[in-house]
């Protein structure tokens, strides 16, 4: 039994490292419909940003949590600053092309910008700080559960409940509401469809950056590629929930994280992918919205 | 011009000038590959066989090169990539180098060799150790200047019985030819042994988030000590998540992580890991006189398989010159059954082409820094 609740926990620390990635891409799927395939090399961006800020800021030994928090908010700045640019040179051009078009857009930044943080860093792996602090009161359950797998799941859990309390009850929520129900319909009366776009994908980067922050704290060591890898299974975990759906992105990244959790401890973690994608299959067969997304029809 | 023209003028002259003094035309050089990984993520592994290798072709070349002609390096970047290894051998068979030192990495040089097989090229590698490259010696024109997987093996077993006397064992792997590799040799030898249960036998996915998982699954099988056949990326992963999860067991790696960034990436968790690796040299005189060398040219120490490159660029051009022609038979022929002084000792090849006079040592982390223990 203890066994089972040590998997149970591995499995929710791996969900909700999916689950921070994932939020991002359902995010603008939602608004905009794209699938944002540069997603995960915002994530990437953001741990690079906070590694440089963490170096610099530790120089002037200043205490961990808040070089926890400032380099959070540098690395969500710059990255936001990418989301806005990448969006700007790379999807708004194509807002009226057929929906091929931005996506190829998309995996084509994706490249560009591992490409570029290859040859503006390095391409071989680098340790990255362990920023979040070791909770006292873990220790007896050292075994079971570590401060950053706990941060992590709290963090995840925050951000899904402050992204659908910003769309359901905010001003910005309603527009973006709006903007992802008929884009022409929303100018019309007034939304500037432009700026809720952009302020989509500053969202989504931004948390991308924190996520990259607080999963490169777990993982202790980053490099240009981190992103496509964690951001190909994300997005499974949004496709899985139902993507476009905010709680349907968690659901679906701890159903993602717990299977592939049980599949290695009961059965062998070299099958652990292929429970993984065969879970997708099966449930794209019965759900092909995914678990709580809206069945539409002409969307890709 | 066809290739093959050009190739007879460059042997003409090539006897021709044996024990001329005077130097021979520019244009005439004797080509030799350099292919491994030069970039992405296992360029540490590819760069300091390069420089290794050049250092020792400069040298010959300001003394003359070989019987007169300069030796011209032609250089390929594979990034250890199979699809990219065969490109780079296809080049450069087609620009008519004579061997190949390289490839750097088993899985690359595994897709690479039947190209040189068939142009009847020379390769003579640094550092590839899969044993199955030469098993059924339909290569008998490869060599390498690295003891293979099987014996490192055997090292690492014997280790964790006779040393670390663990009853069992929990053998873990990154799904590679590599790491595999390794961990189904040490699997097989463990087993013949007797003396110990392997407990757990696995392949864990490289770049994936967290393996706190299959840590779990370590600690329930009571494993005694850990060995893992892979690369630093995912053995510093596992072994940070293991002390994390307060699981102290003693990790046995390979090669493929006993360098520098394996200790950066791990930091204080790096410290007491065992890792193989081939024997530490650094009192030969050979191995000093490069690695100073090297030193003064790039103002570090050299980096992984420098020493094998060395040894490979020294057999391969004393074969060359001893054997007075550019065909592969012959200079097989002198690799196999003359010894050539290299930072190993003096060296000599075996009929599969694996060396005769390099092993495999034991290393742990021990401040920072891989300390040899035996």
């Amino acid at each position: 039994m203890e066994y089972f609740f040590e998997l149970l926990f591995s499995g929710l620390t791996r969900g909700s490292i999916y689950a921070l990635i994932a939020l991002g891409y359902t995010m603008v799927y939602g608004i905009i419909g794209l699938i944002n395939f540069a997603h995960g090399e915002m994530f990437m961006i953001g741990a690079f940003t906070a590694l440089i800020a963490s170096s610099v800021l530790s120089i002037y030994h200043l205490p961990l949590p808040a070089i926890l928090v400032l380099a959070g908010l540098a690395a969500a700045v710059w990255a936001g600053a990418y989301g806005f640019t990448v969006e700007r040179l790379a999807y708004r051009p194509l807002r009226g092309a057929p929906r091929l078009a931005p996506l190829i857009s998309a995996i084509g930044m994706s490249i560009f910008l591992q490409n570029y943080v290859l040859l503006a860093q390095t391409a071989d792996f680098v340790p990255f700080p362990s920023l979040i602090p070791e909770f006292a009161f873990l220790e007896p359950y050292s075994a079971i559960i570590n401060s950053s797998s706990l941060t992590i799941l709290a963090v995840s859990t925050l951000v899904m409940t402050a992204l659908t309390l910003l769309i359901l009850y905010t001003r910005t929520g309603k527009a973006m509401r709006a903007t992802a129900q008929d884009q022409k319909m929303a100018l019309l009366v007034g939304i500037n469809v432009d700026r809720i776009i952009s302020f989509t994908f500053v969202t989504g980067s931004a948390l991308a950056a924190i996520g990259g922050l607080l999963i490169a704290s777990h993982i202790g060591q980053i490099n240009f590629a981190i992103g496509f890898i964690a951001g190909i299974k994300a997005f499974t975990a949004a496709v899985l929930g139902g993507i476009g759906s905010i709680p349907g992105a968690v659901l679906g990244s701890f159903i993602l994280g717990l299977t592939e959790a049980f599949a290695t401890g009961y059965i062998s973690s070299d099958y652990e992918d292929l429970f993984a994608f065969a879970l997708l299959v099966l449930i794209l067969i019965f759900r092909p919205a995914g678990l709580l997304g809206k069945a539409t029809a002409e969307k890709v | 011009m066809s290739h093959a023209h050009f190739f007879l003028i460059g042997l003409a002259t090539l006897i021709l000038s044996v024990g001329a003094t005077g130097t021979a035309p520019a244009s005439e050089t004797i080509k030799i590959g350099v292919a491994g990984a030069h970039s992405g993520d296992l360029a540490p592994y590819g760069l300091p066989s390069l420089k290794a290798v050049q250092l020792v072709v400069k040298e010959i070349n300001d003394q003359g090169g070989i019987h007169g002609l300069p030796v011209e390096l032609l250089v390929e970047d594979d990034g250890c990539k199979p699809e990219l290894a065969t490109n780079s051998a296809t080049k450069l068979v087609s620009s008519g180098v004579r061997a190949v030192i390289g490839h750097i990495c088993s899985g690359a040089t595994k897709a690479a060799l039947p190209i040189y097989h068939a142009a009847k090229v020379l390769v003579i590698s640094p550092s590839a150790t899969a044993p199955s490259l030469n098993q059924d010696g339909e290569y008998p024109f490869f060599f390498r200047t690295i003891a293979t997987d099987d014996i490192q093996a055997k090292t690492q077993v014997d280790f964790a019985l006779q040393t670390l006397k663990a009853g069992k064992i929990a053998v873990l792997h990154d799904k590679g030819d590599y790491g595999k590799g390794l961990a189904e040799h040490a699997q097989s030898l463990i087993e013949q042994s007797g003396k110990a249960q392997m407990v757990l036998f696995e392949g864990i996915t490289p770049g994936a988030v967290d393996y706190s998982a299959v840590v779990q699954k370590i600690k329930r099988s009571e494993a005694e000590a850990l060995l893992f056949g892979g690369y630093h990326p995912e053995a510093s992963k596992l072994v940070s998540q293991m002390r994390q999860k307060r699981i102290t067991i003693p990790l046995v790696s390979d090669d493929g992580i006993k360098n520098d960034t394996f200790i950066k990436l791990a930091g204080k968790d790096a410290e007491g890991v065992y890792a193989t690796g081939p024997a530490d040299v650094a009192s030969n005189p050979a191995t000093k006189l490069y690695r100073e060398k090297y030193k003064q040219i790039e103002g570090t120490d050299p980096g992984a398989f420098f020493n094998n490159a060395v040894a490979a660029a020294l057999a391969l051009t004393n074969a060359l010159a001893k054997a007075m022609s550019a065909d592969a038979e012959a200079v097989a022929h002198v690799l196999r059954t003359e010894k050539v002084a290299t930072p190993f000792g003096p060296i000599t090849f075996d009929a599969k082409g694996d060396p005769v006079g390099i092993g495999f040592s034991l290393y742990q982390v021990n401040n920072g820094q891989f300390v040899q223990i035996r």
